[in-house]
């Protein structure tokens, strides 16, 4: 057994990059002892399941036992009659019961609804939520909801979901597959020529890596609270990691201006990206508008664990050409991001992970389709490293087989390719800032690792630039995976995509309260009505000074008025 | 049947804050008429430290003892907008927000003691204790506390600042991927060290050495807690955990701490962390975000020191001994490496 009392040492090397520091400062980097530590290890820290209300009343969801199935009837009758149930919610009572949580950014077309009313397209799936005034009386109530289902075929494997003949997961991605910029089932990233440059590489190592799901595992599970407050506001005690977000896609769904809403969170019991869906606000703010009482609504453990999105399973294919002294000269990947039945936060990560390759490496040609992929599965979301993690195991994984091809030390393989200051990076920026060689260099230090007097010698801020910060003279690009009938605009230019007209069912529930509101979030209004005008010409107009209707180029930072939606000011 | 050790290696970078911009956090800093500061915020704090780092960086740049600002977040009536605590965004994003707003304060405040000491307000300097002085002369002086009061009861000043900070956000080019992810990255390597018992497939993780830079370490103990507990993540990301243990299948899920399983306390390696704080260039004091990259090295570092103990190259996570012992057999037993 370990002896844990002693967890390591830790030190400060101040004297690397001493000269880019001044380090007389009078209180940061100090040790200073949390404002919060006191509460929280006296167990007096209020976290959202703190704040009990008189009459509290207590939510949980009817779930969906196939991986996809169609809804063919839904029951309430038996389970209303159960004592202590004071309301049974289904889809037709959420005012806008279709979202994606990156509509918030403009990104991505609404997928998901908060409790499903015909469909369903994975295990765990909600399509009705019971009230009732203690946990258990919920719980029975839910065994007593008769569901008719008629299951559909599934798919669960990312590469079984590309193939044609597939089964659909999402009927707006035929393909299985998110849509990018309008135009392509999958994001590309080209710096150079691979193919010409694997032809004069010395050796060519292959590799796939896989990651499997994984539970954030926070210690407070997620939920929220929601209650009546006066003038006709709601208040909202929450675990959320943002705030605003939640409010926002509250706001949203629910129809609701956003001054309606007061949401208050701060202090989560760990989150680790697992508390940025935005599952649980909505559904207990609706609770507390239909039945005037508050509302809890709290996973438990198991619905955390499977329930709740987890980080994503990754698959990576990497190729790569290298010569005889180490150097990667090209490297070529495929990734495949299992985003689960709905779009939730995937999209984004496969943008991120794009921006990430070739890893913290110079290297002269790299090429990579990452797609996001559609399967019968729970949806994935964000957890610590979202986007990288994955990539990153692949990768680094990957670089032990090319230190074996060459002989090299593993240590010495990433030195030799690390970046330095004044390298171009694939995705044509100049890296700065640089320190992997650095950190390379302690470790081998430390671990007894013998470097070359040249390896030891090497440094982040010398030898970069010149040649290695020059863009490549030719690039190889390519019209692979085109798709057609989806437009582009919104989110990182020519962004998010929109069907031009995917058959929809109409919204149940109360009609949208402001016309402009629907149309702003409409994806028909801004795919079909505006197709032309790229870029930030079809915005919804935004709480700051009015801009002409359509401007020809995107607006030099779109980005400041996209995201005072996020605040759900631009659907009122 | 015998224990293999072997050592294993990786290196990585980590882009701080929401890919491709476009994610701001706004702050708003005011005083009341003790000279106390109130730093009213919307981010969140997951137990990372997000209210204790941001305290230190407000009590730097306004010039006054750190128990003189208190953190107060995150209520949407009072608390500004931020997008959110995530992507290692927030000592990089609110932080810069802090600053703005802490300086915007602290002008307001040096204007309110200029006046009271007939002074120029750019002659005027902090000592970081609750005084405000003459620079090269600290007899004259004001406390923050003085200064506020005659702020607030006889010049009808308010020291307050707003500040917001946002990195615009970036377009991606279709075809070849062309974009601005983010401005910093952090960095790390890792040398791990495991032994797999090749009986049993069984892969314990004995030893971490590691190298983080970080930009500059706000709070040493907490980018300590961060690495240390980020690091064990990654360790159990490694060989333990995941929702799904016949992927891309669902059977089997977990749905208990009985049933996914995570390393305990006997199961944690010492690591052995060496901190470096290259600061950046936009950072606020130089600081970065060491919260979600410090898990990533270790995954590939095990992999990598489970092939150099025995020969197999585990390249599905996790690495559970069933993997390990069906590779084992496939090749014929054990065959150390012994590389590193």
């Amino acid at each position: 057994m370990k002896d844990m009392t002693n967890p390591g040492m830790i030190a400060f090397r101040k004297d690397l990059f001493a000269d880019e520091r001044d380090d007389r400062l009078n209180e940061v980097g100090k040790p200073t002892r949390r404002q919060d530590i006191l509460g929280h290890v006296t167990g007096r820290s209020p976290f959202y399941d703190d704040h009990l209300f008189d009459g509290l009343t207590h939510l949980r969801c009817v779930r969906s036992p196939h991986h996809a199935a169609r809804v063919r009837r839904i029951d309430t009758a038996e389970a209303a009659r159960i004592p202590g149930v004071v309301r049974i919610l289904t889809g037709a009572d959420v005012p806008r019961n279709l979202n994606t949580l990156l509509s918030l950014l403009d990104f991505g077309i609404d997928d998901e609804p908060v409790l499903s009313t015909d469909r369903v397209r994975y295990r765990g799936e909600p399509v009705a939520a019971v009230i009732a005034e203690t946990e258990a009386q919920a719980r029975a109530a839910v065994k007593a909801v008769r569901v008719e289902w008629e299951p559909l075929p599934h798919v669960l494997d990312v590469e079984e979901a590309i193939r044609p003949g597939a089964p659909v997961v999402l009927d707006i991605y035929p393909g299985n597959r998110f849509v990018y910029h309008g135009k392509y089932d999958h994001q590309k990233l080209r710096y150079g020529d691979v193919e010409a440059a694997f032809g004069h590489a010395d050796h060519i190592v292959e590799g796939r890596y896989q990651m499997s799901p994984i539970e954030q595992a926070p210690i407070e599970t997620c939920g929220a609270i929601a209650a009546p407050e006066q003038n006709g506001r709601y208040v909202c005690y929450t675990s959320t990691q943002a705030l605003f977000f939640s409010l926002g896609t509250a706001a949203k769904v629910l129809n609701l201006p956003s001054s309606r809403l007061h949401f208050i969170g701060g202090t989560v019991g760990g989150g680790f990206g697992g508390k940025v869906d935005s599952i649980h606000e909505p559904l207990a703010i609706l609770g507390a508008m239909l039945t005037g009482r508050p509302v809890k609504y709290m996973w438990d453990r198991e619905e955390e664990m499977q329930v709740g999105a987890p980080r994503g399973a990754e698959r990576w294919y990497i190729k790569d050409g290298v010569m005889k002294d180490g150097r990667i000269v090209a490297r070529r990947f495929t990734g495949f991001f299992d985003s689960g039945a709905y779009t939730r936060l995937s999209s984004y990560a496969v943008i991120k992970a794009a921006g990430h390759l070739p890893g913290p490496y110079t290297i002269p040609n790299v090429h990579a389709d990452v797609y996001c992929v559609f399967t019968n599965r729970t949806p994935a979301t964000a957890m610590r490293g979202f986007g990288i993690t994955g990539v990153d195991f692949a990768i680094e994984a990957h670089m032990d087989k090319v230190a074996e091809v060459v002989g090299m030390n593993p240590v010495a393989l990433r030195i030799l390719n690390a970046y330095r200051d004044g390298d171009m990076k694939a995705h044509r920026r100049v890296a700065k800032n640089c320190a992997l060689i650095e950190c390379c260099q302690v470790v081998a230090e430390k671990a007894g690792v013998r470097l070359s007097p040249e390896l030891l010698a090497m440094s982040s801020r010398r030898g970069g630039g010149g040649e290695r910060g020059r863009l490549p003279a030719h690039t190889a690009t390519d019209e692979a995976g085109r798709v057609e009938g989806f437009a582009a605009q919104g989110y990182a230019r020519r962004g998010g995509p929109r069907p031009v007209e995917p058959p929809r069912q109409a919204a149940p529930g109360p009609a949208p309260v402001a016309a402009s509101a629907s149309r702003a979030a409409d994806p028909r209004a801004r795919g079909a009505a505006a197709p032309a005008a790229a870029g930030g010409g079809s915005m919804p107009p935004p709480a700051a000074p009015p801009e002409p209707p359509a401007p020809a180029p995107a607006p030099a930072r779109p980005g400041s008025l996209r995201f005072s939606s996020i605040s759900g000011f631009r659907r009122r | 049947m015998a224990l293999h050790r072997g050592r294993g290696f990786a290196a990585i970078n980590y882009p701080i804050g929401m890919n491709l911009g476009g994610d701001p956090s706004q702050a708003l800093v005011h005083s009341n008429p003790d000279g106390k500061f109130t730093v009213a915020l919307s981010a969140i704090d997951l137990g990372q430290g997000m209210k204790s780092v941001v305290r230190q960086i407000a009590a730097e740049t306004l010039g006054v003892p750190v128990e003189d600002v208190y953190v107060d977040t995150a209520d949407s009536d009072t608390g500004p907008h931020d997008m959110g605590s995530f992507a290692s965004r927030g000592t990089h994003r609110m932080g810069n927000a802090v600053i703005r707003a802490a300086q915007e304060a602290r002008s307001v405040m040096l204007e309110a003691a200029a006046e009271e000491l007939e002074v120029d307000a750019a002659d005027l300097v902090t000592d970081g204790r609750g005084n405000i002085h003459v620079k090269g002369a600290p007899s004259r002086s004001i406390t923050t506390m003085a200064a506020a009061q005659a702020a607030q009861f006889r010049q009808g000043r308010t020291i307050a600042g707003r500040g917001i900070f946002l990195v615009p956000l970036s377009d991606v080019d279709p075809e070849t991927g062309e974009m601005s992810p983010v401005t910093t990255f952090a960095h790390a390597a890792m040398l791990v060290e495991v032994e797999v018992d090749d009986e049993t497939g069984e892969v314990a993780v004995t030893d971490m050495q590691s190298a983080y830079e970080v930009g500059r370490a706000l709070n040493p103990r907490l980018v300590e807690q961060q690495l240390r507990g980020g690091a064990w993540m990654g360790m159990s990301h490694a060989a333990w955990e995941t929702t799904e243990p016949c992927y891309p299948a669902r059977d089997h899920g977990p749905v208990d701490f009985n049933t996914y399983l995570m390393p305990g306390p006997g199961d944690l390696a010492p690591h052995h962390i060496s901190v470096l704080e290259r600061p950046a260039e936009d950072g606020p004091f130089g600081g970065k975000g060491p919260g979600e990259m410090c898990a990533n090295p270790v995954l590939p570092a095990v992999v990598n020191a489970v092939y150099d103990a025995v020969g197999v190259r585990i390249d599905e996570l996790p690495v559970t001994p069933e993997k390990v012992l069906r590779a084992l057999r496939a090749q014929g037993g054990a065959r150390p490496r012994r590389r590193l």
